[in-house]
């Protein structure tokens, strides 16, 4: 294939790709974008295995195979619940392939045509070094940022921030430490070097996640996403590769408009979020309002409230996806609609542990998405809504946000559900949210606690309905 | 008389043949040292394409709906392994073992998120679809 046809096709190739994220603006849409996607990755491996002098196509196919069999077989068993972890170890991946790839064209930069050699000795051009770096750096931090993220994700790690002194100095030195290394790079070549910034940059993914707790993982996962992207894009300039920067360009822009949506559902500036430790101080704010009474309910009470409703809005969090209710939940709001009850839903931007989570479980769980409603939606609504039954969700929902400005969570948005008639509140126990701060919400007049089990909690109201 | 003439001649040709030959060599140098600028312009082009693909990628992404934010990231994150293309030229055009076999691994790698990332997107947007009324 010559080198005109083979650019060629990775244009259409990149073609292909914006269309696959240009198709996600609607689920109909969404499947044809995806075909488009997947014929452009195709095109492209073939395009790259037609180049002129490629040989070890065993090796090849063998290492697809492989890596296409383990990925297939996660991806078909894989839980809707445990969806941000695996998209954390995937990114996780990518992050280690590029680390590979740049290492190999470190190692071969004839193959690459990225050198020349004088006097005898192999010389990469000093612009494919700092490209190279920068690849191999990003690509490091992405590996161990998604490896701890995804412990966290998963609870192999705590989900609280991990915090020690001097924490900020140390990351802003290595960071340092990796700029002069790479000029260094370019100024000498040498392999020590290469594995150094690899090393460091390795360290730096650790210690970058490691202070951010587990409900700032949805700002952490995009941007990830983001590095990854980033990292693609390094190694599509080293080399010399449209298709890959077009692609890693489109990947970074994707993840970092994603960690501003988070960031904005927060009211936290991104940088609030990347420095951590937020949840693990105890807030003093809200500390005198726990002896108020609080009116606590049987499943049997909420079936009354809820039979005897006319509009119910439903706002799940991630407690709902750790007790794995949502099937439970729609059943409910099944047999709600069955007695002439409005049933909607009400979605916060960080609702769950990545963007989308909640949607994606309530469509497993076969909620039509046209009931599924985004916070600007919904929020006005709740005035004139009977109940709002609160699901495993706590900070999002609470009034502080609004009123206390020596709160943590001053100024985040929040779904007004005290406006509406009852507020139904399942929850585990009366402790505070993520955010280490005390809900008012639980001792308002119009509040009732359902105490326990999402699912179980489910479960019983519906026992209760059909009696 | 004869013979003085063509000798002249000849000393004329070898000077004029003299200075073409530098000249010529003069212009081979000019053309070396040109030549590892041809590889610079390929990061203008390259930073070219990579600011407009953040164009589009900024205006496409805006365009998704909220509720498609997960599908999303599993579908970038499977075309951002893409990247096979450079294990692929890793394993199939380099003669060293090492970089070979990190090539190889970079391949399995990349597959993993390639068959993951596009299966695990097809079931969610399947399971968006599959309740429209």
């Amino acid at each position: 294939m010559s080198l005109a046809l083979s650019q060629f096709c990775y244009l259409i190739s990149a073609v292909c790709s914006i269309l696959a994220l240009r198709g996600l603006s609607g689920p109909e849409s969404a499947k044809t974008g995806l075909r488009l996607g997947i014929a452009g990755m195709v095109l492209a491996i073939l395009t790259t295995l037609l180049m002129p002098g490629m040989h070890s196509f065993f090796l090849i196919v063998l290492g697809i195979a492989i890596g296409g069999a383990v990925g297939a077989g996660i991806a078909l068993k894989i839980e809707m619940t445990a969806l941000p972890q695996l998209v954390a170890a995937f990114h996780s991946l990518v992050g280690l392939a590029a680390v590979m790839i740049a290492g190999a064209a470190f190692g071969s930069p004839d193959s690459y045509h990225i050198s020349e050699v004088i006097n005898g000795a192999t010389r990469i051009h000093p612009g494919s070094l700092v490209e190279m770096s920068l690849g191999v750096a990003i690509g490091a931090i992405t590996f161990t940022g998604s490896i701890i993220a995804w412990g966290k994700l998963q609870g192999v790690i705590t989900g609280k921030p991990v915090v020690f002194k001097g924490q900020h100095p140390i990351n802003a030195g290595l960071g340092g430490l990796l700029l002069v290394l790479i000029i260094l790079l370019v100024l000498t070549q040498s392999a020590f070097l290469f594995w150094l910034i690899v090393l460091i940059a390795l360290s730096l993914g650790v210690l970058m996640i490691i202070p951010i707790g587990g409900a700032d993982m949805p700002v952490i996962v995009s941007m990830l996403n983001s590095y990854s992207g980033w990292a693609a894009a390094g190694i599509g300039f080293t080399l010399q590769n449209p298709l890959l920067i077009i692609v890693g360009a489109l990947v970074g822009a994707s993840g970092a408009i994603l960690s501003y949506i988070m960031c904005k559902g927060m009211n936290r500036s991104f940088f609030n979020v990347i420095l951590g430790g937020f949840g693990g101080e105890v807030a003093a704010g809200a500390a005198a309002k726990s002896d108020k009474p609080v009116k606590i309910g049987s499943a049997d009470d909420a079936a009354f409230i809820l039979k005897n409703a006319s509009s119910v809005i439903i706002v799940p969090g991630y407690g709902m996806a750790v007790a794995q209710a949502q099937h439970a939940l729609r059943e409910m709001a099944d047999v709600l609609k069955k007695e002439g009850v409005k049933v909607r839903y009400a979605i916060h931007p960080v609702a769950g542990r990545m963007p989308g989570h909640m949607n994606v479980l309530l469509a497993e769980a076969n909620v039509p998405y046209e009931d599924v409603l985004e916070l600007e939606e919904i929020n006005r609504d709740f005035a004139q809504t009977d109940v709002a039954f609160v699901i495993g969700a706590n900070d999002i929902t609470n009034p502080a946000a609004k009123k206390d400005p020596a709160s943590p969570i001053y100024g985040m948005p929040i779904l007004d559900v005290e406006a509406a008639g009852t507020v139904l509140f399942v929850k585990r126990s009366l402790g505070s949210g993520y955010a280490g701060i005390d809900n008012e919400l639980f001792f308002y007049d119009n509040t009732m606690m359902l105490l326990g089990d999402a699912k179980q909690m489910c479960e019983g109201i519906i026992k209760a309905l059909e009696h | 008389m004869a013979n003085e003439y063509l000798t002249d001649k000849a000393a004329q040709l070898s000077a004029q043949a003299t200075a073409l030959a530098q000249q010529a060599q003069d212009l081979v140098h000019a053309a070396a040292m040109q030549a590892p600028e041809a590889g610079t312009p390929f990061f203008v082009v390259g930073l070219t394409v990579f600011v407009l693909a953040c164009f589009v990628g900024y205006y496409v992404v805006w365009r998704v709906t909220p509720a498609l934010h997960s599908p999303l990231m599993a579908v970038t994150n499977a075309i951002s392994s893409v990247i096979i293309v450079g294990a692929l030229i890793a394993v199939g055009l380099s003669a060293n073992t090492g970089p070979k076999l990190m090539g190889f691994l970079a391949v399995a790698l990349a597959s993993v998120n390639i068959f993951g990332g596009f299966i695990v997107t097809r079931r969610m947007l399947q399971m968006f679809s599959k309740k429209k009324k």
